[in-house]
């Protein structure tokens, strides 16, 4: 992964893995672009319109 | 005992009224060894005036994100520099999320959008969404679309939306500190036409956004003046990239004071565990509340951040011998 997935920046971060377990991702990690979230009751769906959609 | 849980005993817990302001503030002051004791009196309270059910519910939003409002703790202003970009569910997806809730067992499904008030295009989705999910699932619908008109509040009704959540967040002489972009009274008026129209109000708020505890006990007695149905009790989770992105989260201890406190103040209400509990009180402090004065829950995901999986909170309630509410017993 280029780019942390929830703040955009370069690399992985402690904090943001550990905030990540109550939170979707919200940067591709690929691009860094912000992605479209969707959360729902049970999962959420992430979707780069370069590198397409994640789940959880 | 402190003089104060001894008066709370008498009048709500025996009388069935709610304590006054000073009162509840006597309450958010009591110190930890008083802790036990009072979540006690709150869970007695709760059991006498409500009963062991728990009430739980799903939550999903419809709109996400770009609101023109400026709430500060919420990242999906579309004012503040949060990474929460704008998405729309379409209507078989809020169908399949209404089935995932009731699967759970939860009789409330709420379906959000972040916007000041609906517009046409959303007036027109919650009509199309409420009539699939009816069809289609067993459960009761609840809203919460901002800020109502009058003929939007009589067509939500007629569309058969049950309840309807519009949180007041924070206490009066807070509110100017939390958002600017509209004002508390607005918030009130909507409630009042909800109230006039037969849906059940719905409205609670978040604590630790920076209000004293004389405030937190002011909003505990204008919720009670308002007299909801049901109270949702978020802990602020701060976002990042919002004015309230840096705020440290609410101590455990004083979340559960704060539960029981208002538990004392609206000894009928059915009072939620919403957003922040996950953080702010963990599994041990999540048990906690609901021995101190909570008889209800979100389960599963919230609007833009995650919970912990519904079977983790339904264990948690068998565990506690509290059964979950059923549809026939809403009625
Ligand atoms: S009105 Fe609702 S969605 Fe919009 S900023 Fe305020 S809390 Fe967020
Ligand atoms: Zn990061
Ligand atoms: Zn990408």
């Amino acid at each position: 992964m280029a780019y942390c997935d929830r703040c955009g920046e370069p690399g992985s971060h402690a904090a943001c893995v550990a905030a990540r377990e109550l939170e979707p991702p919200r940067y591709c990690p690929d691009c860094r672009r912000r992605m479209k979230v969707q959360v729902v009751p049970t999962g959420w769906t992430a979707t780069c319109v370069e590198h397409g959609e994640r789940r959880g | 005992m402190p003089e104060i849980l001894d008066r709370a005993r008498a009048r709500v817990l025996d009388d069935g009224a709610g304590l006054d302001e000073s009162d509840i503030l006597a309450v958010l002051r009591l110190p930890d060894e008083d802790l036990p004791d009072l979540l006690q009196l709150a869970h007695d309270v709760r059991m006498k005036w409500c009963g062991p059910e728990v009430e739980v519910e799903g939550i999903v939003s419809l709109k996400t994100g770009g609101c023109p409002e400026d709430c500060h703790f919420c990242s999906q202003s579309g004012l503040f520099a949060s990474p929460v970009r704008s998405v729309w569910l379409d209507i078989p997806s809020l169908v399949e999320a209404a089935k995932q809730t009731a699967a759970t067992g939860a009789t409330e499904f709420c379906i959000v959008a972040a916007v000041r008030g609906p517009d046409k295009r959303l007036m027109d989705q919650m009509r199309a969404g409420v009539k699939a999910i009816k069809e289609a699932v067993d459960i009761q619908v609840a809203a919460s679309l901002g800020m109502l008109s009058q003929e939007q509040v009589d067509e939500l009704a007629a569309m058969g939306v049950h309840r309807y959540n519009h949180n007041l967040e924070t206490c009066k002489s807070y509110f100017p500190s939390v958002v600017t972009t509209h004002s508390w009274e607005e918030r009130w008026s909507t409630l009042t036409m909800v109230r006039e129209s037969g849906m059940e109000v719905c409205c609670g708020g978040i604590l630790g956004m920076g209000e004293t505890l004389e405030q937190r006990a002011e909003f505990a007695a204008q919720l009670a003046e308002l007299d909801p149905h049901e109270v949702p009790l978020n802990f602020l989770t701060p976002r990042p990239g919002t004015p309230f992105g840096d705020r440290p989260v609410v101590e455990g201890k004083d979340a559960l004071r704060a539960i029981a406190a208002f538990r004392l103040a609206l000894p009928r209400a059915i009072l939620r565990y919403a957003g922040g509990r996950e953080i702010t009180l963990g599994d041990l402090g999540t048990r906690e509340g609901l021995l101190g004065g909570i008889n209800a829950m979100i389960v599963g995901n919230y609007l833009t951040t995650l919970g912990r999986p519904a079977t983790a909170d339904l264990e948690l309630l068998a565990d506690l011998k509290m059964p979950v509410k059923s549809l026939s017993a809403t009625f």
